[in-house]
């Protein structure tokens, strides 16, 4: 018998009257209309007000993270107006712990990738800007919609201006690029939508009550009111699980992504915002565990194996780049294996360190692409062997890449070490994985050493290359970015009680949900 | 011997029809006394007309009626494709202001041969009885022979006049055959009567056959004007080669009609044969389909792509035709609404992307080419933005309308316990994507290819802006539409 919990519907509402969330959500929005609304020529004007929108977006979110009461499972500071009240549609966002760190992630990523952009637009800057800031209100919308299907118009919402960032300004690749990325996550979410519409009407047929709000049919769920026998449950984890795999991506849907990175603007700001904040991830989580715990056990030892080839895969295809950007985005790629197995874990540890690991790896890679931006700038390639020795022209640089990478590939102390070792505790300790799948990931972990010490020692170490010995170091702007991105690796590292507390509440009622069917295995 | 008495007519059914013919008949006349230079005249009076016939429609809200002894019906259903074909034709009427005189063909009976398509299409809606059905569709028919051949200097708009005749007039004798079949097998031409009839299962075997037959031919005839599979063959040669606005209108108006009598001909008359008809039915929806979408992945012609794309969609308006019928009462009803959703949604974007099409066309010259959408954001932002809008809107991405009319269809074919063609549907839908998307590359992605087109005239620029502003605005907003399809109820559950 599943867990009787408390309902999930419990919600705080927020003791102010101002909704905190939706200003959140709007604010780039609004910003990206200001910012069209310009003039053209003057780009210290687009700047300023495409920083101060993001800037407003993350002060909102930090005052989320505030009123926030970690003490509490459910979702908190719910807002909710009717849309189409005939089909049970609502604009209902909330935050409960997953989401929170996801907001949290993107309103910290916004600005840093709008200031990291400076410089590196060539044309239409005002267009990039614009379309940076409608990425982030869709990607507020993904973490905080508690409507089914706002949640999936938030999610093909971030779709379009994803695509236009990578095709207008991408690489020489960049139509193909853009293309391709869209296909893939549109065949993927079409699948999804089928899943959204199916669930909705299996509700409404066994209920009465037809509507698409999450915590409503999670409610209904738990308590009996919508049972769903085995088949279809397994049907609708499974259209739910094609358009989350192909988004996260979990191997071998990844080459839209790798594609994608490696077309994506070089200044890496799209990487930053576009493609390494994890909505795939959280959707299992949302939907796929959270929703059906007894599908998510009965597949969590066939996602695992794709997780670990993943893992073992794209670590081992990084190794072999000699692109930079193509390097990063296969260590994406087996991040994103790294957390899927954490989520498929089903336990506490499982889902709390692929969570943080969400938050981790899109800090530590998103600043290594930084990095690799900032070396494009200055020397025109990304290919590895057009740089070395760089730690002697650029020691600032160089000291701060190290930090970044170590971080990235776990070095304890640093915050990639906290959320790969919960993860790998947590499918170790679960039933549905164990030992077979925790020790090829460990492999997998030892590889991201190689491949990015490899690249370190490329590009940083040895003699300098005569192109770069005038290559100057670290501007203000640019340090003043690594070390904003370096500042919560080192926090987070040292003290992981701050990632691990807000979720805490939120991760365990998910993975107790799970634990009746994980027994039974 | 007898005094004819002729009944009393209900003139509330008739008014919006009234108002259409009568004006573009004045309009005939008022022609005569124009002089040639200012034919757009007769364009402003035409929209003039056709909003004084979308206001009188207001108060007729709630009206359920019929006249002309039940042959002509007034009900929810009718009056929303009313407005849907009146909303249509001002914004054709808006994009051909300008498109006229630029390709050298500007003549008043243009407008006026538009309304008559008008009254054609409201005749389709209102019919509720199988001779008016044929008069609307042959009346709607003839206009569009002459609309598809009007640029007649250009031999591709005269061919295609000729094929669309030839083709019209064959699904118009498979029609008359049709009624005259399910006349003899029902002994009835009202389209409520039939359906008693066959409620009552008072038919013989041998009647039944003859019915079933006779709606076969019916379908048929139907099929070729919405452009369905197998009967599409005329679609992409006929819309290449007619005046891009007469192609906007055919696509959306001259289909939305084609649908609008063919749901009420399943619905009302044909109910009770669901079980035979849907699987038929569901199996065409697919071929159309596929049909529709794998024909646009190829084509480099972005007017032969659009055409294509509309055969495609009609296979989703059928999924909810489909639905409609259903024995299940909430699955019909869901079905009846999302045809209409899916219709209105349809038709803005489909007007707007035909409109930009004529933005870009400048005399005698055409712009269909994928190449000549190159880099559309770079020489005219606007137009690129509002192409772009129409792509996601057809591809069914949010917030457009275009996705709320997937959403509304798949669930009511899902509702009606065709789960199976919903997902053939979505995965079709995703390979669809990618030939939009394609458009909005090449627009976006691209380096321009040709210089800026030539400015826009005001009308052409409000009909474009009406038509994306209202694929956005039903994307964001869709409660209203939502709430008047729900307010319409069809056929035996009405």
């Amino acid at each position: 018998m599943p867990l009787r919990q408390r309902s999930v519907r419990n919600a705080v509402v927020s003791m102010n009257s101002v909704p905190l969330l939706s200003v959140m959500i709007w604010l780039p929005a609004l910003g990206a209309l200001v910012v069209l609304a310009l003039p053209r020529q003057n780009v210290a004007a687009q700047r300023g007000v495409s920083l101060g929108a993001a800037l407003l977006a993350l002060a909102a979110a930090v005052g989320v993270a505030l009123f926030f009461n970690p003490a509490h499972a459910g979702f908190q500071l719910v807002e909710r107006v009717a849309w189409v009240p005939s089909w049970g549609i609502s604009y209902t966002v909330s935050v409960d712990g997953i989401s929170l760190w996801l907001v949290v992630l993107t309103a910290f990523l916004t600005p840093i990738a709008l200031a990291a952009s400076w410089g590196t637009v060539e044309r239409q800057e005002r267009a990039f800007h614009a379309l940076v800031l409608l990425l982030a209100s869709g990607l507020f919308g993904v973490f905080t919609a508690q409507d089914m299907l706002l949640f999936y118009v938030f999610f093909e919402f971030t779709l379009v201006p994803t695509a236009l960032l990578i095709g207008i300004w991408g690489g020489a690749e960049r139509r193909y690029a853009a293309i391709k990325f869209f296909a893939y996550t549109f065949s993927g979410s079409v699948f999804l939508l089928l899943g959204i519409i199916g669930l909705y009407l299996l509700h409404g047929q066994a209920t009465g009550v037809y509507t698409f709000d999450i915590a409503t049919i999670l409610a209904s769920l738990q308590l009996g009111a919508l049972r769903l026998d085995t088949g279809a449950e397994r049907l609708i984890f499974g259209l739910f699980f094609i358009g989350f795999a192909i988004k996260a991506p979990i191997w071998p849907f990844h080459t839209w992504m790798t594609t994608a990175h490696a077309e994506a603007p070089s200044s890496g700001v799209v990487d930053i915002i576009g493609l390494l904040i994890k909505i795939g991830a959280y959707g299992l989580i949302r939907f796929n565990v959270q929703l059906f715990p007894a599908a998510a056990a009965w597949a969590a030892p066939a996602v695992g194996v794709l997780a670990v080839i993943g893992i073992l895969y794209a670590a081992w295809i990084a190794y072999q780049q000699t692109d930079m950007k193509r390097l990063l985005a296969y260590a994406s790629v087996s991040h994103v294996g790294l957390i899927v197995l954490g989520i498929f874990a089903l336990n506490t540890q499982g889902i709390a360190g692929a969570v943080a690991h969400m938050v981790n790896s899109a800090l530590t890679t998103g600043a290594l692409f930084l990095v690799v931006g900032m070396l494009v700038a200055r020397r025109g390639s990304r290919e590895l062997k057009a740089f070395g020795g760089l730690w002697k022209t650029m020691p600032w640089l160089g000291s701060l890449t190290l930090l970044l990478a170590l971080g990235s590939i776990g070095l304890p102390g640093l915050n990639g070490f906290v959320s790969e070792f919960t993860v790998l505790q947590g499918s170790w300790r679960s039933p549905g994985l164990g030992w077979r799948y925790t020790l090829p990931a460990i492999l997998g972990v030892v590889f991201a050493a190689v491949y990015l010490l490899h690249m370190y020692r490329t590009a940083f170490m040895g003699e300098t290359l005569p192109e770069l010995a005038r290559a100057p170091d670290v501007r203000p702007r640019e340090l003043a970015l690594l070390i904003a991105l370096a500042t919560p690796v080192v926090v987070l590292g040292l003290y992981p009680n701050a990632l691990f507390g807000p979720m805490q509440q939120s991760v365990t009622q998910i993975a107790q949900g799970t634990l009746p069917y994980l027994a039974s295995r | 011997m007898t005094e004819i008495i002729i009944p009393p007519i209900d003139w509330r059914v008739a008014a919006q029809l009234s108002i259409i013919f009568g004006w573009a008949s004045v309009l005939l006349v008022i022609a005569l006394f124009v002089p040639r230079s200012r034919t757009r005249i007769i364009g402003y009076l035409a929209i003039v007309g056709v909003i004084v016939a979308a206001v009188a429609g207001i108060p007729l809200w709630g009206v359920n009626a019929e006249t002309f002894s039940g042959m002509l019906r007034l009900d929810a259903y009718s009056l929303t494709l009313n407005w849907l074909f009146l909303a249509s034709t001002a914004i054709t009427i808006a994009l051909s202001l300008d498109y006229l005189p630029r390709q050298g063909i500007e003549r008043s009976e243009y407008y006026v041969l538009v309304l008559f398509a008008t009254g054609g299409m409201m005749l389709l809606a209102q019919g509720a009885d199988l001779i008016i059905l044929f008069l609307g569709l042959e009346l709607l028919s003839i206009v569009l022979y002459v609309l598809t051949g009007f640029a007649y200097p250009r031999i591709a708009s005269e061919e295609a006049g000729m094929k669309y005749l030839l083709i019209g007039a064959f699904a118009g004798g498979f029609v008359v055959f049709g009624i005259a079949l399910l006349y003899g097998a029902t002994g009835s031409m009202n389209l409520r009567a039939i359906g008693e009839t066959l409620a009552r299962q008072a038919l013989t075997p041998e009647e039944r056959t003859y019915l079933l037959a006779g709606a076969a031919l019916v379908v048929v005839g139907f099929g070729y004007k919405v452009a369905m599979a197998p009967f599409h063959m005329w679609a992409p040669d006929v819309y290449e080669g007619a005046p891009t606005p007469v192609t906007g209108l055919l696509s959306v108006g001259s289909k939305a009609a084609g649908f609008a009598s063919l749901l009420r001909f399943l619905v009302e008359a044909l109910a009770g044969e669901w079980q035979i008809w849907a699987p038929v039915l569901a199996a065409l929806a697919i071929a159309t389909l596929a049909v529709g979408n794998i024909g646009a992945l190829t084509q480099q012609n972005v007017k032969r792509m659009l055409a294509y794309s509309s055969i495609g969609h009609a296979g989703y308006i059928l999924f909810g035709v489909i639905a409609a019928g259903a024995t299940d009462g909430v699955a019909g009803q869901r079905g009846v609404e999302s045809v209409l959703l899916y219709l209105i949604a349809y038709t803005f974007t489909n007007l707007g992307a035909f409109g930009v099409l004529i933005a870009l066309e400048q005399r005698g010259e055409a712009a269909w080419d994928m190449g000549d959408l190159a880099g559309l954001w770079n020489r005219r932002p606007w137009l690129a933005i509002a192409m772009a809008v129409c792509m996601l809107s057809l591809a069914g991405i949010p917030p457009t309308g275009g996705f709320w009319g997937k959403l509304y269809v798949f669930t009511a074919a899902w509702l009606a316990g065709m789960g199976w063609i919903t997902v053939i549907g979505v995965i079709i839908a995703a390979v669809a994507a990618f030939y939009y998307l394609r458009i909005v590359a090449q627009m976006f992605m691209a380096e321009p290819a040709r210089e800026a087109p030539l400015p826009m005239d005001r009308a052409l620029r409000v009909g474009l802006t009406l038509a994306t502003l209202g694929v956005l605005i039903l994307g964001f907003i869709p409660t209203p539409a939502i709430d008047l399809v729900q307010r319409v109820v069809l056929g035996v559950r009405g």
